[in-house]
């Protein structure tokens, strides 16, 4: 591990005016950043411990929420309105990780966690693109099992790692941001960028942009919600395929439908077209399958992930009858 | 800079590239925590700050300051040890003992997170009050504990064990 300075921030504009050295880096729990100083992956010259900034989950009157960013995973699974109001989203949470370390990882820091695939760790044998900026790629000719089927370039083909972001993606949960130049919102949607060429650059945010809080929107059909995590083993495993969902039936026609994945893509995978097709549409096992299958059209295997491609579309229209009821 | 170990004050290290985990080994003398992967995957450091589980390896100790944490060493009352202990003697719930200080500190903290009821993803009542500790749902909640030795059967048992007798 490299050296650096510590300093715990005061305040978001302390913490802000802090991120203005070089090569600083907020710190929220450690959980993903220590592990990758320690590998040197990262090398920070100075952190700023952003965990004593707001963590309250803040009840709002149209039946949102705003959660502190430096609220605690842990603390927002338990939350009694997450989990009559957005179970998606207590769900999600409790699917990641272990118990340590989700009571000490934040949600700012969930968000902004990095990859786990094992090309980027490899730093003594592997080429990483997003490790080093145009080195290449040695994950797409590699043992590709676990990477994406969705979203990915020639040039990365990581999968985003967060159970967290897929439930917020499918809530549409909305990111504040504080920076330098004062404070904007962005949609969880558009927070993830698509690798493109340049897989090093992971989210929209400027250098030194801090997220103070995540804002769930009222959303009635999220009482009504679920996430289903496939994994190798029966706990404290990344996703192979993972899907948020919520699905409001009127007679025997859906009205409304929220359909994020994980595990699959290289961002936090809103289905966006899945969504679209089924609205209006019979709650038939039939049509649940269509939509999924017309949102993996665009699926892109690897010689080792195919089988993702069959093993989401079953867990979608498995999802989705679930949420429906009723039998098969 | 000052820290709670075991209910006594301690300096903290000048150096913040310290974990808490060598911090507690190193500079305290407190080997009773395990260093197993040193990168959040078993669970072997785990401790308890203010009461929660967290991984010691993971954390640096400066971010710690002003908190109280207890180690295994701390856990026992003088010469009486903690019934999660006890219970881990009674049912076998080791064979080569590394893992088990850290599995000790995760199981008392995951009772008090059951107990307030914060969810596992095995549990089907989201709107529960409390979690009553089925073989499921410890073996869940126990999952970022690590035994390569695989003594789990008598590792679920003490936990078992122990909350029946907490819930006497």
């Amino acid at each position: 591990m490299n050296a650096f300075t510590y300093a715990r921030a005061a305040d978001v504009a302390d913490a802000v005016r802090r991120a203005g050295a070089p090569d600083a880096r907020y710190l929220g729990g450690g959980t993903n950043l220590v592990d990758l100083m320690r590998e040197t992956i990262e090398r920070p010259s100075a952190l700023i411990d952003v965990t004593g900034l707001p963590a309250t989950i803040e009840e709002r009157e149209d039946g949102g929420l705003l959660i502190g960013a430096a609220a605690r995973n842990t603390a927002v699974a338990e939350h009694r309105a997450v989990r009559s109001r957005y179970p998606m989203l207590s769900r999600a949470i409790v699917a990641g990780a272990s118990g340590q370390i989700r009571n000490m990882a934040t949600t700012g820091g969930n968000i902004l966690q990095r990859s786990r695939c094992a090309y980027f760790y490899d730093h003594a044998g592997s080429r990483c693109n997003k490790r080093v900026p145009g080195q290449g790629c040695d994950a797409i000719e590699g043992l590709s099992r676990t990477h994406a089927i969705l979203g990915a370039s020639p040039s990365c083909v990581a999968v985003h790692p967060s159970d967290m972001c897929v439930a917020l993606a499918a809530l549409g949960a909305i990111v504040h941001l504080e920076g330098a130049s004062g404070g904007r919102v962005v949609p969880l949607t558009d927070l993830h960028r698509l690798p493109g060429d340049h897989p090093e650059i992971e989210t929209v945010l400027e250098p030194g942009e801090l997220i103070t809080a995540v804002e769930l929107p009222a959303l009635p059909l999220a009482r009504r919600s679920t996430y289903r995590k496939v994994r190798d083993r029966a706990s404290y495993a990344f996703a192979l395929v993972s899907v948020a969902a919520a699905l409001e039936v009127r007679g025997d026609t859906v009205e409304d439908v929220r359909i994020a994945l994980g595990g699959v893509a290289t961002r936090p995978w809103r289905a966006w077209k899945a969504e679209a097709a089924l609205r209006g549409a019979p709650a038939t096992e039939a049509s649940f399958r269509a939509v999924a299958e017309a949102e993996l059209a665009e699926a892109r295997p690897l010689r080792d992930n195919g089988f993702k491609v069959e093993l989401a579309a079953r867990t979608i229209t498995a999802v989705l009858g679930e949420l429906r009821g009723g039998g098969a | 800079m000052s820290i709670t170990i075991n209910g006594s004050a301690a300096e903290l290290p000048d150096d913040p590239r310290v974990s808490l985990l060598d911090y507690l080994r190193e500079h305290r003398q407190l080997h009773g925590t395990k260093k197993g992967c040193d990168q959040g995957a078993c669970g072997a450091c785990t401790v308890l700050v203010d009461g929660e589980r967290i991984l010691s390896c993971l954390a640096l100790a400066v971010q710690y300051e002003g908190r109280s944490v207890t180690t295994i060493e701390g856990l026992s009352d003088g010469g009486d040890l903690h019934p999660v202990q006890r219970a881990f003697i009674e049912h076998d719930g080791f064979q080569c003992g590394y893992c088990t200080p850290g599995q000790i500190c995760s199981a008392v903290g995951m009772a008090a997170e059951a107990r307030r009821g914060v969810p596992s993803s095995v549990t089907a009542d989201l709107s529960a009050e409390t979690i009553a500790l089925d073989h499921d749902e410890l073996r869940e909640r126990m999952s970022g504990n690590l035994c390569r030795c695989s003594a789990y059967n008598g590792i679920v048992a003490a936990i078992a064990l122990a909350g029946a007798e907490a819930a006497r």
